[in-house]
């Protein structure tokens, strides 16, 4: 080393030769680093690398928890929608149904009113006609009874014996005709 | 040896060129030293420079690591990035198994310990890489070398210089020239370019941006003006070669951290090699 120092001297120094004190300043630079380094920096990095790793893990469960969530309501709010469209088919159905017995029950009634009302009718018609028949039959006796004793030139106003050929006319009449319409 | 010290340049011509001593300048508080020598010297600039260095370093990643949010501000951001490109992509990586983490700080510290001091030789003014000098690679290496072989002895007792030399299913005949080339590898070679690497890269870029410079000047002060006409020439290759210097700062900072990383792994897994 010696002998190396001197040929440094002589012919420039020799670059291998490494001065002490600049090897002690850098081995005790690195340790006083590397202290601080494991003391402080890297603890510190290295927490909120985890914490960072935990708040995104977090994240996505909680997102992945939304989605589930979501999908949850979403199967329900189909299953709704289903059950709401039968619903809806099956109120339809009925009210058709319903709308369909209703006419019916309208058509049938309606035929009943008419049949009550043609009834009323044939039966008022009927009043009416026995009606006609009395006042005509008290009218056409008078008529004839006049006419007969114009004809006859004889007095016919004994009411008596008039009443009496007027009623055995028409009781001519209707058994000839009851007749007629017997035979 | 001697052809290592570069040559002083002739003196029959006008250019000297800087030796090895012109990248070391005057020390500040001088105790009556001089570099290259083993013990004497002063207090200099590159002592300084790596104090700084680590002020810088411990100052930075205290300011980034000291707010930890969730939602990382520009320094933290930055921080976090650098450490976790050390943690992840060399830690992890290389070491891996489930303590790696227990290293990281190792190697952490010894990626940006290298990588600023390397740097400082690309800032104008500073413009010393403290590791062009050979006490601070030897230091750095030797702490590595103590550390993995430490780790060795810890994880596989005294059997670790066994498992280091002697490959498994090798028959004895070969073992007989292997043992002494995997000694030689493994617990000489290995630290000595580990540091060499280191040292000697940084020390030729350092050498290359002060020869340029000191020939520009040269040029200049001829007042000959072909010479002077010449000399931007030097000017723009300079500049070549401290871009590609500064390349060489950062990847020599990542290969020091890396093959640190390799090291120790081969400590940890002896066994499975």
């Amino acid at each position: 080393m010696l002998n190396a120092a001197i040929m440094a001297a002589e012919e420039g120094s020799n670059p291998l030769i490494p001065n002490l004190w600049e090897l002690l300043v850098t081995v005790v630079g690195f340790l006083v680093l590397m202290y601080i380094v494991r003391k402080f920096v890297m603890p510190a990095f290295e927490k909120t690398f985890e914490e960072r790793t935990a708040a995104i893990e977090g994240g996505i469960a909680k997102a992945e928890a939304a989605q589930a969530e979501a999908n949850a309501a979403l199967e329900e709010y189909k299953q709704q929608l289903v059950d709401a469209r039968t619903e809806a088919n099956r109120i339809r159905e009925e009210a058709r149904a319903e709308g369909a017995q209703i006419l019916a029950d309208l058509k049938e009634k309606a035929a009943a009113e008419s049949t009550r009302i043609t009834e009323q009718a044939h039966v008022q018609i009927e009043a009416e006609r026995q009606a006609a028949v009395v006042s005509l039959r008290a009218e056409v006796g008078t008529l004839a009874t006049d006419l007969a004793g114009r004809i006859v030139g004889e007095s016919l106003a004994d009411d008596a014996r008039s009443s009496r050929v007027v009623d055995r006319f028409l009781a001519d009449l209707e058994s000839s005709s009851s007749a007629g319409a017997a035979k | 040896m001697i052809a290592l010290a570069l040559p002083a340049a002739t003196t029959e011509e006008g250019f000297v060129a800087p030796t090895i001593d012109d990248t070391h300048y005057r020390d500040i508080f001088p105790w009556g030293g001089e570099y290259g020598v083993l013990l004497e010297g002063g207090f200099g600039k590159q002592m300084l420079l790596t104090i700084l260095s680590v002020v810088l370093i411990a100052a930075f990643f205290l300011v980034a690591s000291r707010r930890r949010q969730m939602v990382p501000g520009k320094v933290q951001f930055l921080g976090e990035t650098a450490y976790g490109f050390v943690r992840n992509s060399i830690g992890k990586d290389i070491i891996g198994g489930k303590d790696f983490l227990k290293y990281v700080p190792w190697l952490f510290t010894a990626f940006f310990f290298v990588l600023v001091n390397n740097i400082f030789g690309a800032i104008p003014l500073l413009q010393l890489p403290t590791f062009s000098h050979p006490g601070s690679a030897y230091g750095i290496a030797a702490i590595f070398f103590l550390l993995w072989v430490g780790i060795g002895v810890k994880k596989h007792g005294i059997r670790y210089f066994k498992l280091a030399v002697v490959p498994s299913g090798v028959p004895w005949y070969i073992l007989l020239i292997v043992v002494p080339i995997e000694i030689i590898s493994n617990f000489i070679v290995r630290p000595v370019t580990h540091s060499l690497r280191l040292f000697a890269t940084m020390l030729a870029g350092h050498l290359i941006v002060t020869l340029a410079g000191s020939a520009i000047e040269y040029m200049v002060m001829t007042g000959n003006i072909l010479l002077q006409g010449t000399s931007v020439l030097v000017l723009v290759g300079s500049v070549a070669m401290y871009m590609l210097e500064a390349l060489i700062m950062v990847l020599q900072a990542y290969v020091f951290t890396l093959l640190a990383a390799i090291y120790i792994e081969g400590a940890l897994h002896a066994d499975a090699h």
